[in-house]
Parts: structure tokens; C-alpha cells; sequence
């Protein structure tokens, strides 16, 4: 059979202006039903026709979705804010800077204008074996292709590896763990709150799965807490180019410091796992202690010591420990 | 010629509101009555063989109009290139195309080809090819010899050496040429210095995929094509159709980029005319950027040894280049002798050896590539020049200045002249705008985390060639008509190179029309447009043509108004009596008297040196005006080339190899300057697209499976407008080319080379004498290299 790529197929189309219609039809067409947010994810699947949902359910006129507001605790974001909008936004700039720059680092502006919080945070792995329609583990098959001798794998992991060594691509999800988010998840019967953290999910729970969401199940809202607004914070995103590209590795971190020691801290380094990793080793590490240089040395032997690097990755050991390190060094205020 | 008002003028490009506005129609904009679109059934191994291909139940479809197959077209021998292949020798080759009433009905009808594929051994690395018992990457062999392919293996002893580095000894190219006495020079030598280098191979990436639209009408097929050449495309969609010349009309009004890709059109062009033909209405392919990437040609990589000696001050005596050339699976592509060339003049060495070995591979088909194989070079060899610098404690722009070639100076293995080369004026206008002496100061300066270093880089490349015929017609209506059959690919040229029809004539700009971007409209015979050949020889030609033209009018006007010809002078329009402007006659008046008297006044008589494309042209338009017509007789002693010596300060972060470009400066030589805007367009496009190779662009292929990672633009990550300085300056000599009436040399190519270098010589200054000289240089191999882990890749391997 020829095989055609970059090129759509045919699906039926739902625009759903509400809510609760939008999750009456995902909870009719289950897993037949592939939710539309920005697209930046989706279209390249449906052109490749390596997904050939049925159902597409456009998320767009949802207005319940949208939205940037300041809470009694936090701020409320609806998962349809566009990046742009999560970048600039007053209250996330002066009180969670740090999510601002990650939002800010996504692919391009007119990306970052089309894509949303919710995409950003959902979107599928980029390893391009699994992208490119390979049978492999993510797939439903039951190989690596990624993870050979002669495999192309500079972009995967370092950490976390279980079969599969594809990595989360998104830039807004490790500032989101560090600010320690909470993400609102509701099916057209129930509605649960997840942290951040546990949004995400790595090969050795999930093969098939990058996030917890069931079918018919919508992240609709991201609230970050009052408790690490105005803190010292770090962000960077490591890739080979400055634009339209996903970060070979990137690191957020938010500090509370007191009297010149760290008193708590929150870590995350992304794309080297299949999940943004919480670097729990290195918070305790740093707990009471001042910033120097055997600090910062050993801090960031602790956040590389269970790297495990491909044929072609061993690079992003380094760069993981140097992006904790300099995280640390040079966190703003 | 005098400069004076249209001639430098910073005139706004005419094609700048159409494309700012949409209005621009490039190939995929047309359409036809009844129109339908075409898909492709592509390859999906690196090399292979359909033993049977079903199109039953595709052609069973309702809405599936026509399947086209190799069988549609005329055959071809190996290793030459067919439209369509039952023998595919890369994966993602065109095997067979479907038309349809839409493009979804077309890919499903693709699905439905049943094509039963036999799987053969493939080559993708030429070093694998060259290993003992390495695949061959078609039946013929492995490496393009003196009779064509052969057979050729390496000992397990030569690639042990190549895993260390080395040269193996006693390995031959199958290729050589040499001048002076190698042996003695490198004797005399105060510094020997030996490198390994890869050049990878890379994808075009023209914003615009080379999609394509045909009808036929009365005999005729009309195609709608992505081009960079407009007259010469015609013969070569001919050629591929197995058709007359005449019985194509090729329309391509504007072409979104080409950079050697789409020279003369390209093959899969004529995929939908065989559908049309088969159809019998009018058939569009949209070609993806996936295809695109697939069977839209790639720049041919370059990788081997290069051995330098050097004079203590800083001379070049000798160079022995040894280069190992990714072919590709088709025909053998120049690039490795434009890489020895380009070597020798750039260098200026006593002696010289290239030795090449073109090594088949199953990967997309090569087509040059802005500069090919002196961009290769430069961007290869220049670091290595820095390095021996470095060791011989010489600055850096005074190595390139004791080197550099002037007037006359010799190149390539027949050590013909160059015309002019005024390449210390650019070192030194560039040291004085760049701030050098000051900036260098800069060299490995760190800061926080930040390690500064500033480049400079020399790139010769060839700037034009000669011979071709100008047509142009002053028509009642008092207009300048300028027949190019130049394409439209951005450039500027088919606008800049009639500048001097209008300059010559005394014609206002504004009343000047280009007419191009269509075979029927009557085309002289023009250069393909590729070689930075058309500036130089399209003002060359226009410059006849309007000479003939002025002439003609100066004959009418002394006829009319009494007097010699020569007392007549053209200006706003008009010809007059000099000392007496109200004597005098418009140019629509001169028209109407071209017609009333005929003759070799308005193309009915012409003259016998013409090539037969313009006498064609010409006859068609006889009798609608004054028309010039002519061929560039003019003298052209010598090589032409042009030259660009790019200035570059860099920021590498020590802790990520993140490269932060801060400035970027390319000063030219590129004769007189017809069009500044143009000019800074050129050498900043092509100085970034260098940079874009040094820095960013992928093209990596899975060994074991043979298929490339990165077909898409997100994947193959050519420079993005984010990745450059905001504001960046030029500079250029512009004097006058002697060999040339206008001065003007063409200036496509020099830039790319100039960007690539200049960056990796910054690089490598910035890591404190670190030379890395391989591309891309992406933060993984610069990180691995500051702290001193081995490459995850071999000395010499390449699709990494």
C-alpha cells in the first residue's frame, strides 16, 4: 500500500461553544475523539496521517477555557490562554515571572499566538521515529527504534528511560511543577485536581500515555498558588536554535531564600525524561544551606547521578548539570 | 560605462508589493477549468526494485482520473535520472503519480497502489560504501572513475586509519589534478598542518515547494513551474517529456527561492502533463515540504583531509586537499573540483594537489548549492588557516592579506586569470568598518559563562559568464520593453540587469517594463540562472541590445532632422540634436518611424550572429517598434569572480555550547554596484544561509533504516530571523570590473561561503584554538568539545 504523509485525511469536525459540550462529545466519541487546541501538536499528526482520529473536537469557541484571573490563593488560568497571552499577562508577569519566560521560549510568535497553556502541556513527545508513524512502544508496537546502535537519538533521554527514550518537549511544563501548579481535570460525570507534578506520566507507568487524561477526559484550568509568587525563580531553555525549536534541555527553579540560605526550593529539568523531572534530591540538598561553589558542585553531581545517556546524548548530562548549577548561581528576584 | 542616475540608484525591487500583498502568483496559484491535482506514490526504502505495481483498484475509484508510471515516460540509462522509477534509488524517488478531482481523493487513491518491492543492500555514508565488502549504492558500483562507475573498496588497515583521523596511506581519488612542484613546496615549509573535515550535505529548503500545474492546448503543453531559470527551462522539460522545445510553453512568474535546486526546473515538473496528457484536463501538484525534502535536492557533502603549508609569515606554499564526495545516486556532481578552484584562487598556493573521490550514495539526489563545493571549502579550510595563524602568531586578517589574490592572479588546475580581484581593498575596508584591530583585542575574552571571538573569512566564488543575446523593444506607446528570460527567483537580477538597457537608452526607470516569466512573451537567449552568471552577463547583453537600440534611433533621428548620428544624444525619453535639445524626436515617434520603415529597424532584418531561441523571439516581435537586438560580442579576458570577506563576533556559552551570533559584517567585491538594496539583500542572505550550515541545518539519517530525520523545517532547523543580529551593515569595494562594459560581477554565491567560515572561525577563537571543523556546529558537539568528551560520531562520519 503507498504510504502518503503530510497530508490530511478527512474527519468530522465538532466546534462545541460550551463546556459541558465540548465534554458531552468527548465522552461520546471516546477514544475515537481527538481534542483540537491550538493545533501545533495536532496537525502535524492528522497531515502525517500517523493519527487517524475520526472525531475532532475544536476546542476554540470554548470561551469557559479562556481566560487569566487572580484567585483568593493564586492565579486561575484557563487552559485555552494562548502562550502569548500567558507570556504577557500582567499578573504572570510581575507575580510568576518565571512561568512568563517559559511561555515565552515556545517555538515562535506566531506559534506562541496560535498555541495555548493547555497544548504546551499536553502535546505528544517529538521523537521522530514515533512522529514519523514507526510501530514502536509509544505506538501500540513493541520496539525502540530510537534506542539502537545506530539510532538517531541526540534530542532523547537521560533519565527514566523504560523502553521508550522519548522526552517531554514542553518548555511551560517544568516552570508549572516548580511553581508547584495544580491542574483542574474534568470528564462530562467528574471533576479531579492533580499536581503538576503528577500530571505527567513516564514510560514506566504509561507506554502510549504522556499525561494522566483518560479518554474523554479535558485539562480545563491551571491554578498556580499564592506560595512561590515573588520568589527568586530561573528559567532556561537550552536548543539549537533560538526559535521554532524544542529545548534540548531546560531547567525552572523558584527559591525562598532567608538571611542569605536557600529555605526551600523547587527544581525541574525538561526535556531529558519522558516526564518534566522534579529534582527532589537536589531541593533536600539545598535546604539551609548558602549558595557557593561546593554547593553548586555538588548539587550538581546529585542532579545528573542517575543519568543513564544514550549513543548520541551524553551531552545532556552535562547540560542538565550545568543548567542546575547556574539555576542556583543565577536565580533573580 | 560612467555611472550615473539609474545605475547604484537604490530603486525599491517591483516585485516588493506583490509579494508584501499576496498578489504574486507563484506556481501553485494558478488555475485551470476543470482542473485536477495530482499525488505521489514516493519510494519507502533507500534502494530497491517494484515488481509489481496494481493500480486496479486505485484507478477504480470514483474521482481518479489518470496513474502515471515509469512506463509514461521516456527511459533513461544509469545513472542518469527518470522522471518516474520502478528501480527507486533513495527512498521517497517518485515510482508513480495518481490524479484525482481533489488532493483527498488523490492520496487515498496513492493508498490503494498495491506496490509489491523488493528490498536491496543500500549506501548511505560513502565511508561504508568504501569499507571491505561496503554496499554499493547501485548496480553499477560505488565511485565515479575515469570511465564512469566503478568498483572501489579500502583495506581494513585504510579504515583503521580513518577511525583514527588519519589519511590512509597510499589511497588515491579517482580524480586528480595538480600545478607546481607539491613536494618542494611543502619542503620548503615552516609549518605543516594536516586536518581531517566533513562537509554534510543539506537540503535547499526554498520556502516554495517545487509544485507544478499542465494543460495542452492545440499540441502544446503549458506548464506552470517553480523555476530559477525562465528560457532555459523550457529545453530542458523537453528533454524530460520527450517532446519538441517549441511544443512547451514554461510560465513562471515568480519562483520562491531556488539556491541551485531548481536551475532549469525540475524533473518532477512534467509528472503532471503526463497526467494531463492522460486525462485530458489540466493537472496541479502540490508538492509538501515532506516531498520537498525528499526529492527537492540537497547541497553534496565534502569530507576528507586537507594538508597546508606554510611560510613562517603566514604564506601559503602548499595545499594537498584530499576530498571524499557524498555524490548522492546520480550523476557526478562538480562540487569537488569547485572546491579545489575555489581553494586555489582564494590561497593563492605555489602548489596544489585535489584529489576527489565521488562516492555514490542512496540518499536524495544532489544539485549545486549556492557555491557548491567553494562553500564547502571555505567554510571547510579557512578555520584551518586560523589555526596555523594561531601557531605562527600571525593576525588573522593579515593572513588573508598576504594570501590574497589580486588582478590576474592565477586559479584552478589551468591557472587561467581572474578578470579582477579587488580583495585587499575589501580586507581593509572591512578592518576599518568592522573596528578589527580592536575588536580582535575581544579573542577569547570571557564573561560570566560567555567566551567571546571574533572571525574573519575569505570567499571567492565564480561571478559571471558571457555570450548571450539581449532583446529589447521601444514600442508607440514611448516604453522601454526589456525581453529577460532571466528568472524570478528573488534575486533581483531579471529587474537589476535591465537597469543598464534603461541607463544606456536615457530611459526614466519607470518607463522601463520588464517582460519575463513566460516563454510565450518571446525571450532572448539568456543564461540559466545559476552561477552568479546573470548580472554579469545579462548586463552584458542588455548593454548590446541598447547600444544596437541607440544606434538605430540615432540613425532615425539623423534620417528625420538632418545631421550625423552622432549628433544625436537619448535622454528622458527622447533623442536630440546635441546643443539643440528642442531638435529632437519621443521615443514614440521613433517607434512609429522603426515601423514605417522596417528593415533592422524593427526586427524584420537580423543580425546573423544571434542564437536561434532570439531569432525566434525576434521574429515575433518584428514590427511592433524599435527593437535592439544583439549579442554580447564584448571582450572578456579571463575568469570572473567575486568575493566576500565576512567579519563575525560570536558569544559560545562555556556551560551549554549555545553560540550567540552578535555581529556579522560582509564586505564584497562584486565589481560596480547596480542596485544597493539588491546588493544588501545578496550578501546578508547568503552570509546568514553560511551561517545557517555552520550553525544549525540537519541532515541526519538513520543508518539502519536509511530514511532522513529531518524533512521538516522544525527538524532541519534552517537560521530563523531570531537567530541573527537586529541590525547588520555591509560593505562593498565597487569598482569596476575592466572585463566587463558595466563592471558588474554576479554575487549570488561568494556570501554563503563568507557567513559559514566567518562564524566557524569565531568559534573556534571564542573556545580559545578549539577547531572544529565539521558541520553543524550544534551545542552538543561544541559543549562535548569544551569539556574534552570524545564526539558521538567517527572522525569522518557522516548524516550525524
Amino acid at each position: 500500500m503507498g504510504v502518503v504523509r503530510d497530508m490530511m485525511k478527512p474527519f468530522e469536525l465538532f466546534q462545541p461553544t460550551e463546556l459541558d459540550g465540548a465534554l458531552d462529545l468527548l465522552s461520546r466519541h471516546g477514544s475515537d475523539a481527538w481534542i483540537l487546541s491550538g493545533g501545533m501538536d495536532t496537525f502535524d499528526w492528522l497531515k502525517d496521517r500517523a493519527k487517524q482520529p475520526s472525531v475532532v473536537v475544536d476546542l476554540g469557541g470554548v470561551s469557559e477555557l479562556k481566560g487569566i484571573e487572580g484567585t483568593e490563593d493564586g492565579i486561575r488560568i484557563g487552559a485555552m490562554a494562548s502562550l502569548t497571552e500567558v507570556a504577557t499577562h500582567p499578573e504572570i508577569t510581575s507575580r510568576y515571572p518565571l512561568l512568563a519566560e517559559s511561555a515565552e521560549k515556545v517555538a515562535t510568535p506566531q506559534i506562541r499566538q496560535q498555541g495555548t497553556l493547555g497544548g504546551n502541556l499536553c502535546q505528544d513527545t517529538r521523537c521522530w521515529y514515533y512522529r514519523s508513524g514507526w510501530p514502536c512502544y509509544r505506538a501500540g508496537g513493541n520496539i525502540c527504534y530510537a534506542n539502537t546502535p545506530t539510532a538517531l537519538n541526540r534530542e532523547h533521554c537521560v533519565f527514566e528511560a523504560n523502553r521508550c527514550v522519548a522526552v517531554s518537549p514542553s518548555d511551560t511544563a517544568p516552570a508549572l511543577i516548580a511553581l508547584d501548579a495544580r491542574m483542574t481535570i474534568r470528564s462530562r460525570r467528574s471533576e479531579r485536581t492533580v499536581e503538576a507534578e503528577d500530571f505527567f506520566l513516564g514510560p514506566a507507568t504509561d507506554i502510549t500515555r504522556m499525561t494522566v487524561l483518560r479518554p474523554g477526559e479535558l485539562l480545563t484550568e491551571i491554578h498556580v498558588p499564592q506560595r512561590w509568587a515573588g520568589q527568586s525563580y530561573y528559567f532556561e531553555k537550552v536548543a539549537d536554535r533560538k526559535a521554532w525549536d524544542f529545548a534540548l534541555a531546560n531547567v525552572a527553579a523558584t527559591f525562598q531564600r532567608q538571611n542569605g540560605r536557600i529555605q526551600d526550593a523547587r527544581i525541574c529539568v525538561g526535556a531529558v525524561a519522558a516526564k518534566p523531572l522534579r529534582l527532589r534530591n537536589v531541593e533536600a540538598a539545598l535546604r539551609g544551606q548558602s549558595v557557593d561553589n561546593s554547593l553548586l558542585e555538588q548539587v550538581g553531581e546529585l542532579a545528573v547521578r542517575n543519568a543513564r545517556p544514550l549513543r548520541q546524548n551524553e551531552y545532556k548530562v552535562s547540560l542538565t548539570r550545568n543548567l542546575v548549577k547556574r539555576a542556583i548561581r543565577d536565580a533573580r528576584t | 560605462m560612467p555611472k550615473s542616475r539609474i545605475i547604484g540608484s537604490d530603486f525599491p525591487q517591483r516585485d516588493l508589493l506583490p509579494k508584501i500583498t499576496g498578489r504574486a502568483r507563484y506556481a501553485e496559484d494558478f488555475r485551470a477549468d476543470g482542473m485536477l491535482f495530482a499525488k505521489l506514490l514516493l519510494s519507502p526504502v533507500p534502494r530497491g526494485r517494484v515488481r509489481r505495481l496494481d493500480t486496479s483498484a486505485a484507478l477504480a475509484m470514483d474521482g481518479v482520473y489518470a496513474v502515471v508510471t515509469a512506463d509514461d515516460f521516456p527511459s533513461v540509462d544509469p545513472p542518469g535520472e527518470a522522471v518516474l522509477t520502478n528501480e527507486p534509488v533513495y527512498q521517497g524517488q517518485p515510482i508513480a503519480a495518481v490524479a484525482a478531482v481533489d488532493e483527498t481523493t488523490a492520496a487515498e487513491a496513492v493508498e490503494r497502489l498495491r506496490l509489491d518491492m523488493e528490498r536491496l543492500p543500500f549506501a548511505l555514508d560513502p565511508l561504508d560504501s568504501l569499507r571491505p565488502n561496503g554496499p554499493n549504492a547501485r548496480d553499477e558500483g560505488n565511485v565515479y572513475g575515469d570511465e564512469g562507475i566503478e568498483t572501489l573498496k579500502w583495506t581494513s588497515n585504510d579504515m583503521a586509519a580513518v577511525e583514527q583521523g588519519r589519511r590512509p596511506e597510499g589511497v588515491e581519488g579517482t580524480v586528480e589534478w595538480s600545478f607546481g612542484d607539491l613536494d618542494d613546496a611543502f619542503a620548503r615549509a615552516d609549518l605543516v598542518i594536516e586536518e581531517p573535515i566533513v562537509h554534510q550535505s543539506q537540503t535547499h529548503h526554498p520556502m516554495e515547494p517545487r509544485s507544478s500545474m499542465a494543460y495542452w492546448r492545440n499540441g502544446k503543453v503549458h506548464l506552470h513551474v517553480s523555476t530559477q531559470s525562465t528560457q532555459r527551462t523550457q529545453q530542458a522539460l523537453a528533454g524530460w517529456l520527450g517532446m519538441d522545445e517549441e511544443d512547451v510553453v514554461v510560465v513562471s512568474e515568480y519562483t520562491g527561492g531556488g539556491f541551485g535546486s531548481k536551475i532549469r526546473g525540475t524533473i518532477t515538473d512534467v509528472i503532471p502533463a503526463a497526467l494531463a496528457r492522460q486525462a485530458g484536463r489540466p493537472v496541479m501538484m502540490r508538492v509538501t515540504r515532506d516531498e520537498e525534502t525528499y526529492f527537492g535536492r540537497a547541497r553534496t557533502g565534502l569530507s576528507g583531509w586537507v594538508k597546508f603549508g606554510f611560510r613562517a609569515d603566514g604564506r601559503i606554499l602548499a595545499i594537498d586537499l584530499f576530498l571524499i564526495q557524498d555524490n548522492g545516486p546520480f550523476g557526478r556532481a562538480g562540487d569537488f573540483n569547485s572546491a579545489g578552484t575555489t581553494s586555489s584562487l582564494a590561497y593563492q598556493p605555489e602548489a596544489m594537489r585535489l584529489q576527489a573521490l565521488p562516492v555514490l550514495t542512496n540518499t536524495p539526489p544532489r544539485s549545486a548549492q549556492r557555491a557548491p563545493g567553494g562553500m564547502q571549502a571555505i567554510a571547510m579550510l579557512e578555520p584551518v588557516v586560523d589555526k596555523a595563524a594561531r601557531q605562527l602568531n600571525v593576525d588573522r586578517l593579515d593572513v588573508r592579506l598576504i594570501n590574497a589574490p589580486t588582478h590576474r592572479s592565477p586559479v584552478g588546475p589551468n591557472r587561467s586569470e581572474v578578470t579582477s580581484a579587488y580583495v585587499r581593498e575589501a580586507l581593509e575596508l572591512g578592518r576599518e568598518l568592522f573596528d578589527w584591530d580592536r575588536k580582535k583585542e575581544l579573542s577569547g575574552q570571557v564573561n560570566g559563562t560567555k567566551a567571546t571571538g571574533v572571525g574573519v573569512a575569505l570567499s571567492p566564488y565564480v561571478g559571471g559568464s558571457s555570450g548571450v543575446d539581449g532583446l529589447l523593444v521601444i514600442r508607440p506607446d514611448g516604453k522601454l520593453y526589456v525581453h529577460q528570460g532571466i528568472g524570478n527567483l528573488g534575486t533581483h537580477s531579471v529587474f537589476d540587469t535591465a537597469m543598464v538597457a534603461a541607463e544606456v537608452l536615457g530611459m526614466p526607470w519607470e518607463e522601463t517594463e520588464i517582460v519575463s516569466g513566460d516563454t510565450s512573451r518571446h525571450l532572448p537567449r539568456s543564461t540559466v540562472q545559476a552561477g552568479s552568471q546573470t548580472t554579469h552577463a545579462h548586463t552584458r547583453a542588455n548593454h548590446a541590445a541598447a547600444m544596437d537600440a541607440k544606434r538605430k534611433i540615432q540613425e532615425l533621428a539623423a534620417g528625420d532632422l538632418g545631421g550625423a548620428p552622432d549628433d544625436y544624444e537619448v535622454a528622458d525619453g527622447r533623442v536630440f540634436r546635441r546643443g539643440s535639445p528642442a531638435t529632437g524626436l519621443s521615443f514614440a515617434g521613433i517607434a512609429e518611424r522603426a515601423m514605417e520603415l522596417g528593415g533592422r529597424y524593427d526586427g524584420h532584418e537580423l543580425a546573423e550572429d544571434l542564437h536561434s531561441d532570439t531569432v525566434r523571439s525576434a521574429r515575433a516581435l518584428a514590427g511592433q517598434g524599435l527593437m535592439g537586438v544583439a549579442r554580447d560580442n564584448y571582450s572578456h579576458d579571463g575568469s570572473t569572480y567575486s568575493f566576500v570577506v565576512g567579519f563575525c563576533l560570536v558569544e559560545v556559552d562555556r556551560e551549554t555550547g549555545v553560540v550567540d551570533l552578535k555581529e556579522y559584517l560582509p564586505v564584497t567585491d562584486c565589481g560596480t554596484v547596480l542596485n544597493p538594496r539588491s546588493l544588501a539583500a545578496q550578501i546578508h542572505g547568503g552570509g546568514l544561509q553560511g551561517i545557517s550550515v555552520a550553525l544549525f541545518e540537519k541532515w541526519a539519517f538513520d543508518s539502519q533504516w536509511g530514511v532522513n530525520s529531518n524533512k521538516r523545517f522544525y527538524t532541519a532547523k534552517p537560521v530563523s530571523i531570531l537567530d541573527v543580529p537586529v541590525a547588520m551593515d555591509y560593505g562593498a569595494v565597487d569598482l569596476p570590473d575592466p572585463e566587463t562594459p558595466v563592471g558588474a560581477k554576479g554575487i549570488g554565491e561568494p556570501p554563503i561561503g563568507a557567513g559559514a567560515a566567518a562564524v566557524a572561525c569565531a568559534i573556534a577563537d571564542a573556545l580559545g584554538g578549539i577547531y572544529l571543523t565539521r558541520t553543524p556546529l550544534t551545542p552538543d558537539k561544541i559543549l562535548n568539545a569544551i569539556e574534552g568528551r570524545s564526539p558521538a560520531y567517527g572522525p569522518l562520519q557522516t548524516h550525524v
